[in-house]
C-alpha cells in the first residue's frame, strides 16, 4: 500500500502534519498497539518458548514449529497439518465461490432492478434480519432441519421420494458449507452493493447505446467497477472461514479438521507455545492471501 | 476475522497471565496485599460487605438451587463462573486469582498442584471429613478395592503440607480437594432403536451401529473410553489405561481412526447438551455418556439406558479446592461453604440427579427412604422417582441402571486421567479428529 506520488504535494500543505492530528490519531493507535500489536508480538514470542504440562518455559526453540510439521516429509500419507490446511482451504474456496455468486446476484438485483430507493432500503434491511440473532443460534437451527429425523428427511419420506433418511445432510461437508454460506453471504452483499451503488448509471446507458448485450454490460462494465466490493467481501469471507472452529465443529459433528480447532484444543490443554506457533503460521497464510487480493485492487484509492 | 482475533487475544491473555504467574515475586506481592487487607486495613468497609465467593467450575455442577439454598442458610453469596472442564484447569493454572473456590476433577490435579496455585485444605476445619467415603481415602467400596488405573483420587487427595506442590502417599492433615460428586460412566444407548441387549464396551465400534455412534471429544476422557473399547475388543490389554506409553497411544488412536474412516461415528461431542441432543434426536443410538445426560434424555420422555457393561465403568470424581492466595473472611466463607455442602442437603440434591455425594450418611438423612432405596440400594422404586426440580425420572417399579451403589462403584475399571505423555496424546487426538 504505497502512497501514490500525486497525493504527496497536497499532503505537505494539509493540516495532516500538525500536532492536533497526532493527538486525534492517538486513541485509536493506542488501542491498536495495546490490544493488537502487543498481543501479536507476545504470540510470536511464545511460539518460540518451551512448555510442560502446566508451565510455559521462556526459551528460544524451533521445537513448536518442527512439531507442527511433524511427519510432513512422509510422502505416503499426508501429515495432519497439511490435511487440515487442505480441508480449511477447500471450505474457504467453496464458501467464497458460493457467497460470491449469491452475493453478487443479490446486490445486482438490489442495485439495478429495484427502482425506488425506499424499497431498496427495505430489502437491504430484510437481508440483515438473520443478524438479529447470534451466530451460534442461527447455526444450531439447521440441526433439527437437516437431521436424520429432521424436517427435510421427514418431508421427503412423507411424499415418498426416499425410503431411508439421507445421512449426508447433517454432520458433513455439505452442512458445514451450507451454514457458512447462510452465515456469511451478508459480508459479500454489503461491500458489493456499496460498490455497485457508486457506478455511474450513464456508463450503463452508454454501453446500451453502443449496442452491448446485457451480458457484455455485466461482464465489461459492472464486474470491473464492482471489483473493490468483491475483493473486500472476499477478504471478509476467506479470513472468517480460515479461522473458524465453531461452525465447522457444530455443523461437522466435531470430526472435520480445521486449523482453528487444532489451536483451540491446544490452548485448552495449556500447550500455548504449540498453539502460538500454529497461530503464527495461520496468520502468515491469511496475510499472504489478503496481500495477494489487495494486489488486484488499491482499496484506499477505491474507497 | 472475529474468530481469528478472538483466538489470538485469548491466547495472548492466557499467555500473559501465565507468564506473570510463573514469576514468584508477583504472587508473594499479592499475598502480601491480601494479608494487609485481611489484617483489617479497612475494617469498616470490610465487615459491612457480604461475602461473595466466585465459584469456578463446569456448568453441570453449578446448580442455581444449591447456590440459593446456601445463601438462604448462611448469607454468603455464590457467584458461579461456568466454563468447560478443560477451561477450569486452564484458569487454575493461568489465573488463580480469578476465583475463590474451584470445583474440578481429581485428574486435573496433576496439572494444577505442581503450580502451587492450590492451598491444602485443612481437614481439621472440615466437620464431616472423617465421614468421606472410603472410595476417596482408601480406594475401597464396602471393604473391596476398586480399579485404580488412571488418576484414582486416593493417589492425589493428600498433600504433604498446606503449601505443598507434591502429593502425599499417606493420609495427612491437608487434602488437595474435598470430594463433592463422583460417578462411574459407561455407554448410553437407545434401547428402543437398538432392540437387543448390549453388554460390552466393544459395541461402540460394532459396524452394526455404523454412522450411529459417538464418542467424547475431550481427549483425556475420550481416550479412556477408547481404551475400554480396545480392551473389550481383545486387541490389547493395557498395564494402565490411564497412563499409556506412546506406542499404546498410537495403537488406541489407530483403532479410532480406522473406525472413523469406516464411517462409524455420526458425530463427536464435547459438552453435556450436545450429547443429550444427539441421543434425543436419534442421530446417535450408542455413545459414551454421562449419567445426568441420560437422565436429561429420559425427562424428555425418550427411552435411554445408562448401560452397565461387563468390563466395568470409567469413573470420575470432582471436588472443591481453594486457591493459594485465599485468606481472611473469604477463606472462612469458603470453608463454611464446603462444610455446608457436605452437610446433607446438597448431597441429597446430587444423589437425586444420579450422582453420588461424598458423605453418604448426611445425604441419607435428607432423603426419603424410598428415594434412598432406589438411588443407593438398587431396589425397585415404590413410588415415582422425581428429579430435584420435580420431573419424573422413573415410574414406580423401575430399577436404577447399574444397580446399587456398591455394584456400580465397586465395578470401577479405571479413572479419568492425565497421562505422562499427555502432550503426545493430544497431538494424536488431533490426528484422529483430522482423519
Amino acid at each position: 500500500m504505497s502512497t501514490s506520488p500525486t497525493t504527496l504535494p497536497a499532503s505537505t500543505q494539509a493540516p495532516g502534519r500538525s500536532i492536533a492530528a497526532w493527538w486525534q490519531a492517538m486513541p485509536l493507535s493506542l488501542v491498536f498497539v495495546l490490544f493488537f500489536l502487543i498481543p501479536l508480538a507476545l504470540i510470536g514470542m511464545v511460539s518460540f518458548w518451551d512448555f510442560n504440562e502446566y508451565e510455559l518455559l521462556p526459551d528460544f526453540t524451533f521445537k513448536n514449529y518442527v512439531s507442527v510439521f511433524d511427519g510432513c516429509s512422509n510422502m505416503d500419507e499426508m501429515c495432519v497439518t497439511f490435511k487440515t490446511y487442505l480441508s480449511t482451504f477447500k471450505f474457504s474456496f467453496l464458501v467464497w465461490l458460493i457467497t460470491l455468486v449469491i452475493g453478487f446476484t443479490v446486490s445486482y438485483f438490489l442495485a439495478f432492478y429495484v427502482r425506488s430507493s425506499g424499497v431498496q432500503t427495505l430489502l437491504f434491511v430484510l437481508c440483515t434480519i438473520p443478524f438479529w440473532t447470534s451466530n451460534v443460534i442461527r447455526m444450531i437451527s439447521w440441526v433439527p432441519l437437516l437431521g436424520r429425523n429432521g424436517l427435510v428427511n421427514q418431508s421427503l419420506q412423507g411424499i415418498g421420494l426416499i425410503n431411508t433418511p439421507i445421512e449426508w445432510l447433517l454432520f458433513s461437508d455439505f452442512s458445514v458449507v451450507l451454514a457458512f454460506v447462510h452465515l456469511y453471504t451478508m459480508f459479500m452483499i454489503v461491500p458489493i452493493f456499496n460498490s455497485m451503488m457508486r457506478i455511474d448509471r450513464s456508463l450503463i446507458e452508454a454501453a446500451n447505446d453502443s449496442g452491448a448485450s446485457a451480458w457484455q454490460t455485466l461482464w465489461n462494465v459492472i464486474v470491473p467497477l464492482s471489483r473493490t466490493g468483491i475483493i473486500i467481501g472476499s477478504i471478509f469471507v476467506i479470513t472468517i472461514v480460515m479461522g473458524d472452529f465453531v461452525t465447522i465443529g457444530v455443523m461437522g459433528g466435531q470430526q472435520i479438521a480445521s486449523i482453528g480447532k487444532i489451536i483451540q484444543v491446544q490452548t485448552s490443554y495449556l500447550q500455548f507455545p504449540l498453539a502460538a506457533a500454529n497461530a503464527v503460521i495461520l496468520l502468515s497464510i491469511v496475510l499472504m492471501i489478503i496481500w495477494a487480493l489487495t494486489r488486484l485492487v488499491d482499496i484506499r484509492k477505491e474507497l | 476475522m472475529t474468530d481469528i482475533t478472538k483466538t489470538i487475544t485469548d491466547i495472548a491473555s492466557g499467555v500473559a497471565t501465565g507468564a506473570l504467574n510463573a514469576s514468584v515475586p508477583r504472587r508473594s506481592l499479592l499475598k502480601g496485599t491480601a494479608g494487609i487487607l485481611a489484617a483489617g486495613m479497612f475494617p469498616a468497609v470490610h465487615s459491612a460487605e457480604p461475602i461473595v465467593l466466585r465459584y469456578l467450575g463446569t456448568a453441570v455442577n453449578q446448580d442455581k438451587a444449591i447456590g440459593e439454598k446456601f445463601e438462604k442458610d448462611t448469607g454468603i453469596k455464590i457467584q458461579y463462573v461456568a466454563v468447560t472442564t478443560d477451561d477450569v484447569t486452564k484458569r487454575a493454572v493461568t489465573a488463580p486469582n480469578s476465583f475463590d473456590l474451584i470445583d474440578t476433577e481429581y485428574f486435573s490435579l496433576k496439572k494444577i498442584v505442581p503450580t502451587g496455585n492450590l492451598k491444602g485444605i485443612d481437614v481439621k476445619r472440615i466437620k464431616n471429613a472423617d465421614k468421606i467415603t472410603t472410595l476417596f481415602t482408601t480406594g475401597t467400596v464396602a471393604g473391596k478395592a476398586v480399579g485404580e488405573q488412571g488418576t484414582a483420587p486416593k493417589k492425589v487427595i493428600y498433600l504433604e503440607g498446606e503449601k505443598s506442590k507434591v502429593f502425599s502417599k499417606t493420609p495427612t492433615q491437608f487434602m488437595s480437594l474435598i470430594p463433592t460428586v463422583y460417578n462411574a460412566d459407561t455407554l448410553g444407548i437407545r434401547p428402543d432403536l437398538i432392540k437387543r441387549p448390549i453388554n460390552s464396551w466393544a459395541e461402540l465400534l460394532n459396524p452394526e451401529f455404523k454412522g450411529k455412534a459417538a464418542i467424547l471429544n475431550i481427549p483425556s476422557i475420550g481416550i479412556m473410553d477408547a481404551a475400554m473399547v480396545v480392551e473389550a475388543m481383545g486387541i490389547y490389554k493395557y498395564p494402565d489405561k490411564g497412563n499409556m506409553t506412546k506406542k499404546e497411544i498410537d495403537l488406541t488412536i489407530k483403532t479410532l481412526i480406522e473406525a472413523k474412516k469406516a464411517g462409524q461415528f455420526r458425530s463427536l461431542w464435547k459438552d453435556f447438551n450436545e450429547s443429550v441432543n444427539l441421543m434425543a434426536s436419534g442421530e446417535v443410538v450408542i455413545q459414551s455418556m454421562w449419567s445426568p445426560a441420560v437422565t436429561a434424555v429420559r425427562t424428555k420422555g425418550i427411552a435411554c439406558n445408562f448401560q452397565p457393561l461387563k468390563e466395568g465403568y470409567r469413573a470420575w470424581a470432582a471436588g472443591f479446592g481453594l486457591p493459594a492466595t485465599l485468606s481472611g473472611r473469604k477463606l472462612d466463607g469458603a470453608y463454611e461453604f464446603i462444610n455446608w455442602f457436605l452437610d446433607g442437603w446438597a448431597g441429597a440434591y446430587l444423589n437425586r440427579q444420579g450422582y453420588y455425594s461424598a458423605v453418604l450418611d448426611t445425604a441419607k438423612s435428607k432423603m426419603e427412604a424410598y428415594e434412598w432405596a432406589y438411588w443407593m440400594e438398587g431396589k425397585a422404586a415404590t413410588q415415582d422417582i422425581k428429579s430435584p426440580n420435580g420431573d419424573v425420572l422413573a415410574k414406580a417399579g423401575a430399577v436404577r441402571d447399574g444397580g446399587s451403589y456398591e455394584a456400580r462403584m465397586g465395578g470401577i475399571a479405571c479413572w479419568n486421567a492425565v497421562m505422562d505423555e499427555n502432550n503426545y496424546m493430544v497431538q494424536k487426538w488431533n490426528e484422529f479428529v483430522a482423519a
